[in-house]
């Protein structure tokens, strides 16, 4: 089922194009990483989604419905990308309310507190939380009621790597629940493994839109190989292997995707001069900037 | 209605641990503890009512805080959550902007009116222990209590209109003060030269009376003012009419905080956060 739909959406702001004909399409229990610079149309693309704001042209539906009507509001989970809640509540009292608003039993609210780790501190002032427990508050607002689809603006900002992890098995679940997720995010590394689909936003366009995979593919980056040697088989090697002495017992290669078994064949085929081998495809940080550098001649 | 109640719940909370409640209390408390006891003095005396006394003592005083109290409660309300960002995920959830504005004016008229209740609850208090409850007539007391509620309310709904304008909380804070200023003193400061230039002309005779009337503060001044009072101004300045009658100012008083309301929410719908 698809939750979400962009169709060749634009939007401008007087002469700032923030959003250049962008389409888009989730489905249900699927998780897409909007990547992109500051200033890339990632909010932008994301408040029209909300109905904060309106699309210059193109069209959104949420499940069908207009962004920003009542219907599409009741099934959007969101969670901003600063957001400040009253320091003068506690994180129950806060949360509570949300609930209320969003016509649940408040049961759910106090749920959620546990789930997101924040059951100790849910009596406290917010204004005693650290960043990262105010970004849990934020979390947990966006998960209340299981949302079809949850819209998640920098969700791991301020979170430490153990808060980032289990911050991830949290979206895990949401999209194991059916809920289609989309987030942006400045942390490359951490997408890698916990997102379905990737989708690269530069200056207001959408660059690339794809598995992981398939997207290291389409892009051609080369893979690296990192051969150990002896010292004084490393020229040997390196002139066998068409590579170069990268110091003085490896060697450095590089090769696409479709060579790397032969490759390894022939690396194997040299028996006792190999001491290991380090594979290392592009990584997300490489891919990003091959698609986010040079837009004009992809598209 | 659940969506506005929550809110309302809410920002009671804010305005309790923010001390609003109590600061709008203490003021409140402290003047008219302070006009009642000066008040009875004199009047012992003369054997006027000496409620009725108090009554114009804080009517006059109530010109001034109560305007200040609604607008300092409500210029926070769409530019602080704007600020804040939580304005933007508020518009996020299946509830009106009406709503929203209803929950907080819900909330900081309860503030307000519990202000103003302790005030009057004290010198309603401190009278009946000096002279008794035979001589003395509740009426004006209440009739003050609800006034200064509209009035109240007329200022918060124009604290909205300044905030949802404006958008950050530093020039709201600024221009609700400049607001205050002109309705309390310089309008009236504005008219009385006014009069003088006019010498007793058309001005005096056919606008002076709908102007005086039109500010919200003016008419709840010339509404509470004892009987005796309204046709010595009305004398003052000639036939002044319907204008000066009861009607027309408590007419103003109930108009102004639905205007002020309907404009806030009318900018709030404007506001992209």
């Amino acid at each position: 089922m698809t939750v979400l739909i962009i169709d060749s959406v634009t939007k401008t702001y007087g002469d700032l194009r923030a959003v250049q004909g962008v389409s888009l399409q989730i489905n249900a229990g699927e998780r897409v990483a909007l990547l992109g610079h500051n200033g890339a149309g990632k909010t932008t693309l994301m408040r029209m989604i909300l109905g904060l704001a309106t699309a210059t042209s193109g069209s959104i539906r949420v499940l069908g419905q207009q962004p920003g009507s009542r219907s599409a509001r009741k099934v959007i989970g969101f969670l901003p990308e600063s957001v400040a809640f009253h320091g003068s509540l506690t994180g129950r009292e806060q949360l509570r309310h949300f609930a209320r608003l969003k016509s649940l039993p408040l049961r759910k609210a106090d749920d959620l507190l546990e789930r997101v780790g924040l059951g100790h501190a849910a009596d406290r002032k917010i204004r005693t939380y650290s960043k990262g427990m105010r970004q849990r508050i934020g979390l947990a607002q966006a998960l209340l009621g299981t949302p079809k689809l949850a819209l998640l603006d920098e969700p791991t900002s301020g979170l430490d790597p153990i808060s980032r992890h289990e911050f991830y098995d949290i979206v895990d679940d949401l999209s194991a629940a059916g809920t289609a997720v989309l987030l942006s995010s400045h942390a490359l590394t951490e997408l890698e493994t916990r997102t379905d689909r990737i989708a690269i936003m530069s200056a207001g366009r959408l660059l690339a839109n794809d598995s992981l995979s398939n997207l290291r593919q389409q892009a051609r980056l080369p893979i690296r190989l990192e051969v150990k040697t002896y010292e004084d088989s490393a020229d040997h090697v390196a002139t066998q292997l068409g590579g170069a002495r990268s110091n003085g017992r490896s060697v450095s290669l590089t090769c696409q995707q479709d060579e790397k078994v032969s490759l390894l064949g022939r690396i194997t085929g040299l028996g006792d001069m190999v001491k290991d081998i380090d594979v290392t495809p592009a990584s997300l940080e490489d891919l990003y900037r091959h698609y986010s550098v040079g837009p004009e001649d992809r598209t | 209605m659940i969506s506005t109640f929550s809110i309302a719940r809410l920002e009671l909370l804010i305005a309790q641990r923010n001390m609003w409640v109590a600061t709008s209390v203490i003021l409140m408390a402290m003047f008219t503890v302070v006009l009642t006891l000066a008040g009875g003095a004199p009047s012992g005396a003369i054997g006027v009512d000496p409620l009725l006394v108090a009554v114009t003592s804080i009517t006059t005083l109530s010109v001034y805080l109560v305007p200040l109290i609604g607008l300092l409660l409500s210029f926070d309300a769409v530019a602080g959550e704007a600020e804040r960002g939580t304005l933007a995920l508020s518009l996020t959830y299946p509830l009106s902007r009406g709503e929203i504005l209803l929950g907080k004016f819900l909330a900081h008229l309860c503030v307000l009116a519990f202000a103003v209740a302790v005030g009057l609850g004290l010198t309603a208090g401190m009278t009946i222990w000096q002279y008794g409850t035979a001589d003395l007539s509740f009426a004006p007391l209440i009739k003050l209590f609800l006034t200064s509620i509209a009035l109240g309310a007329a200022f918060l709904g124009l604290g909205y209109l300044v905030s949802a304008l404006v958008r950050q909380t530093g020039v709201a804070s600024g221009i609700v003060i400049i607001i205050w200023l002109v309705c309390v003193v310089l309008y009236d400061l504005g008219l009385l030269g006014a009069l003088v230039a006019d010498n007793g002309g058309y001005f005096t005779k056919t606008v002076f009376p709908w102007l005086l009337v039109a500010n919200p503060a003016d008419a709840f001044r010339l509404f509470n003012m004892p009987d005796i009072s309204v046709p010595e101004l009305a004398s003052g300045v000639g036939a002044a009419g319907a204008a000066s009658s009861a009607p027309a100012q408590l007419v103003s008083l109930l108009v102004w905080p639905v205007f002020a309301l309907v404009l806030a929410w009318l900018a709030f719908r404007r506001v992209e956060p």
